[in-house]
């Protein structure tokens, strides 16, 4: 039993700093330590940069240009990644449509998408959840109805982050409305240029554009983007959920968030003390540096059981709760440091190029439209009382 | 890294695991805790036949010379059987003070006696006024010829009733709370000016309220030198009190989902109701913590001390939270039954609470905890 990293894993944990010193763009390192809004230049820069690594691709299979890094390496590059402030891959699609593809596509559907994902040429949005199929995913009615050499689809999807700059979606579409809830759903590629499709704004809480709705009427969809077979969409999107979710825990954003915290709370100023010496803000922040250890050591321990070739199933769930739940704390705390200046609300200073004055401190701009933002967290990827039910029946049996 | 349990520390695993099941049913337990002793000398005997009682000690004392992960195996084990005999406050309190402080024939004397079963310790360490405060020493020793005279009181020192000798932390120089001028003395717990006041704690284990009044003691180490020693045995201790904790937790874990399955109210096993399942999870989700932070205690022993010092008072401080969670749910899953004596559960909640009375509970590591936020865990 050992909880340290062994040479070679440490090795490969300075590789990953010299590539993040070398070559994170220092423009996009600021924006996201300072909480500052990524366009979709930041990304596709950042990630065309770990192409050129050959590192886009963490978890596909070599042959199709993945890293072949075990669960450790993966964790270590996460880990490195969220400390340097790089952005998050996308995973719409190299983590989620592409495995997708390579698990249940044709040979051709894997020479026509896969590069284009890894060099992220096309950008990819998810197609799942409808105004009536939330949690409960399999109750979806965007219907695809077979038509000669296509398929036409027609109805809603919703939530489809990042859509507005998505060159396809990935959807689940009802291909067969007499069959059982799960059973007559197919997995369905679709061209965001086909006529038919409109994208609409959604504006969170926190005046955010990073949703939509995404509306299709009468879309003519070629029937060889079909993946899998046609009312075994199911099987894909099951797939597609209990996938390779190491970074879950969110660990490394805890870590830098929580550093990022404590620099502020030694900034800031209460009763003539710095505030991180209150008893009370102190004492919080003690809570959450020992269940972020807590986290870590049980997302360590599912790691190194991946490792050891186990198959991380339900007990992903528990490091999404622990994980969100951690990462909401923080942003609650970064609120609380701002005090008053909790409240000012200046959208524009979350651009990179803002020039203009903040209202309180720096750091306070972004805290609170951040805390509203997070509550996103134990939402989406299954709300965190769907993974309680997931907990419940697939490991305790109940 | 690596969290697997080598060949070693596997079969020490088993050992224990097979001692607890065949020597620890419930009503053995229950019988072991109401006789006047409080736990078994026939037990106590097994754990020496079979090594349990050497584990951190040298080979040369017939010993295993075992560090944090298989003393972490073994009170894990003792956690799920709620073991009553006093292996904490003998082997992991008293005897590895003795074995870091003690010079070559104490050792030989009194280690080897420990390791082969035939001496019980305690330490007393902890005063009425100091609660967890291991430097809040008043307790006075004296040098007076070869030997010292101790004065002053210990609080609730466990299994300090039945202990034969007891491991005494007194002040020779310094002020009352403070690292300098510790120093520890072996002291024949029937001498002359040791009045002891024996009890029942509620977790169904014994301790002791000791007063010395000029008793003679016989120094460990170097006088005023006592508190580094000290310390890396309250650090095992910690280790272990979090490992029996995680035991424990795991088994008032499982019984409470064996109970939700099997006990039926409107028709149907109370467990298919979703407020209890959630509250289930949130159980497990707490034992995994305990868990995570047990072996991250176990492998920080030898850290740089300050990683040190703040991963057990994490760890201690996230087993005194989760621990009351679990105890409580437990408790409140089994309904009116979690209320019982006769209930097992109820004796399983009651340790794991008591643990965070023992060695600092959660105020007191929080606060370690917070005057340590500044350590680079990373820099390990």
């Amino acid at each position: 039993m050992d909880i340290n990293y062994t040479p070679e894993e440490l090795a490969f944990r300075d590789e990953v700093r010299s590539f993040l010193d070398n070559k994170l763009p220092k423009d996009i390192a600021s924006k996201v330590k300072n909480g500052q809004h990524l366009g979709k230049d930041d990304t596709v820069r950042w990630q065309k940069i770990l192409n050129e690594q050959g590192w886009m691709a963490m978890h596909w299979p070599v042959e199709h240009g993945g890293t072949g890094w075990s669960p450790i390496q993966k964790h270590i590059f996460e880990e490195e990644c969220a400390e340097y402030g790089a952005p998050t891959v996308l995973p719409f699609g190299v983590n989620m449509v592409a495995p997708v593809i390579i698990k249940f596509g044709t040979e051709e559907q894997k020479q026509t998408y896969l590069p284009k994902i890894l060099n992220s040429d096309v950008w990819w949005c998810q197609g799942y959840s409808e105004p009536g199929a939330g949690s409960d995913l399999a109750g979806l009615k965007t219907k695809a109805v077979r038509e000669g050499d296509h398929y036409i689809v027609n109805g809603q999807k919703t939530w489809t982050t990042l859509g507005q700059h998505a060159d396809w979606i990935f959807c689940l579409v009802r291909t067969d409305p007499n069959a059982k809830k799960q059973e007559g759903i197919s997995f369905l590629l679709i061209d965001m240029e086909t006529p038919g499709i409109t994208v609409r704004p959604l504006i969170t809480l926190d005046g955010e554009h990073e949703v939509n709705e995404v509306f299709f009427d009468d879309v003519k969809v070629p029937v060889e983007n079909l993946v899998g077979e046609e009312n075994k969409g199911w099987t894909c999107a099951k797939y597609l959920l209990t996938f390779e979710r190491t970074g879950i825990a969110g660990v490394g954003q805890s870590k830098a968030a929580l550093k990022h915290l404590k620099t502020v709370a030694r900034q800031v100023q209460q009763n003539g003390k710095p505030l991180i010496e209150d008893p009370l803000f102190r004492n919080r922040l003690a809570d959450v540096e020992m269940e972020l250890m807590a986290l870590e050591m049980t997302n360590l321990r599912t790691v190194a059981a991946a490792q050891a070739g186990g198959v991380p199933g339900a007990e992903s769930s528990f490091l999404k709760i622990m994980g969100t739940e951690l990462r909401q704390e923080i942003t609650d705390l970064f609120r609380r440091a701002a005090g008053p200046y909790a409240q000012p609300f200046l959208p524009e200073s979350f651009e990179a190029d803002y020039d203009g004055e903040s209202v309180g401190p720096d750091f306070a701009n972004t805290v609170s439209a951040k805390y509203f933002n997070m509550r996103k967290l134990s939402i989406f990827g299954g709300s965190n009382e769907i993974q309680k039910n997931i907990i419940a029946k697939m490991i305790l049996g109940l | 890294m690596d969290f697997k349990l080598n060949d070693e520390q596997r079969m020490l695993e088993e050992t224990v695991g097979r001692l607890v099941r065949d020597g620890y049913p419930f009503d053995a337990r229950e019988k072991a805790r109401t006789s006047e002793l409080g736990y078994s000398t026939q037990m106590w005997q097994q754990f020496a036949e079979l090594g349990l009682l050497g584990v951190p000690f040298a080979e040369d004392f017939g010993g295993f010379n075992g560090g944090g992960p298989e003393l972490m195996v073994v009170a894990e084990g003792f956690g799920r059987g709620l073991v009553l005999e006093p292996y904490l406050a003998t082997v992991v309190l008293s005897g590895t003070l003795i074995d870091a402080l003690g010079n070559d024939a104490q050792k030989e004397s009194l280690i080897s006696s420990i390791v082969g079963g035939e001496l019980r310790l305690a330490l007393a360490a902890y005063e009425p006024e100091g609660r967890y405060d291991h430097t809040h020493v008043a307790t006075q020793a004296e040098k007076q010829g070869d030997s010292y005279v101790i004065s002053g009181s210990k609080a609730v020192v466990l299994h300090g009733d039945s202990a034969d000798k007891l491991v005494v932390i007194a002040r020779t120089g310094g002020e009352t709370r403070g690292r300098e001028g510790l120093s520890a003395f072996v002291v024949d717990a029937d001498a002359n000016g040791v009045s002891r006041r024996g009890y029942e704690t509620i977790d169904g284990l014994r301790a002791a309220e000791i007063h010395f009044d000029n008793a003679s003691g016989e120094l460990l180490g170097e006088e005023g030198g006592a508190a580094d020693a000290l310390e890396a045995s309250l650090a095992l201790g910690i280790v272990a009190l979090c490992a029996e904790a995680a035991g424990a937790m795991e088994v008032a874990c499982d019984q409470t989902l064996e109970y939700i399955k099997e006990r039926q109210q409107f028709g149907v096993a109370i467990g298919k109701f979703q407020a209890l399942q959630h509250r289930m999870v949130e159980m497990r989700m707490e034992l995994e913590k305990a868990r995570s932070m047990t072996i991250l205690a176990a492998c920080s022993l030898d850290a740089a001390p300050p990683v040190r010092a703040k991963r057990l008072a994490a760890a201690k401080a996230i087993i005194g939270k989760s621990g009351r969670k679990v105890a409580e749910e437990a408790i409140q899953l089994h309904g009116g039954m979690g209320m019982m004596e006769e209930t097992a559960v109820s004796h399983y909640a009651k340790r794991i609470v008591m643990i965070d009375h023992q060695l600092g509970d959660l105020g007191y590591h929080m606060q370690m905890l917070e005057s340590l936020l500044d350590v680079d865990e990373d820099a390990a």
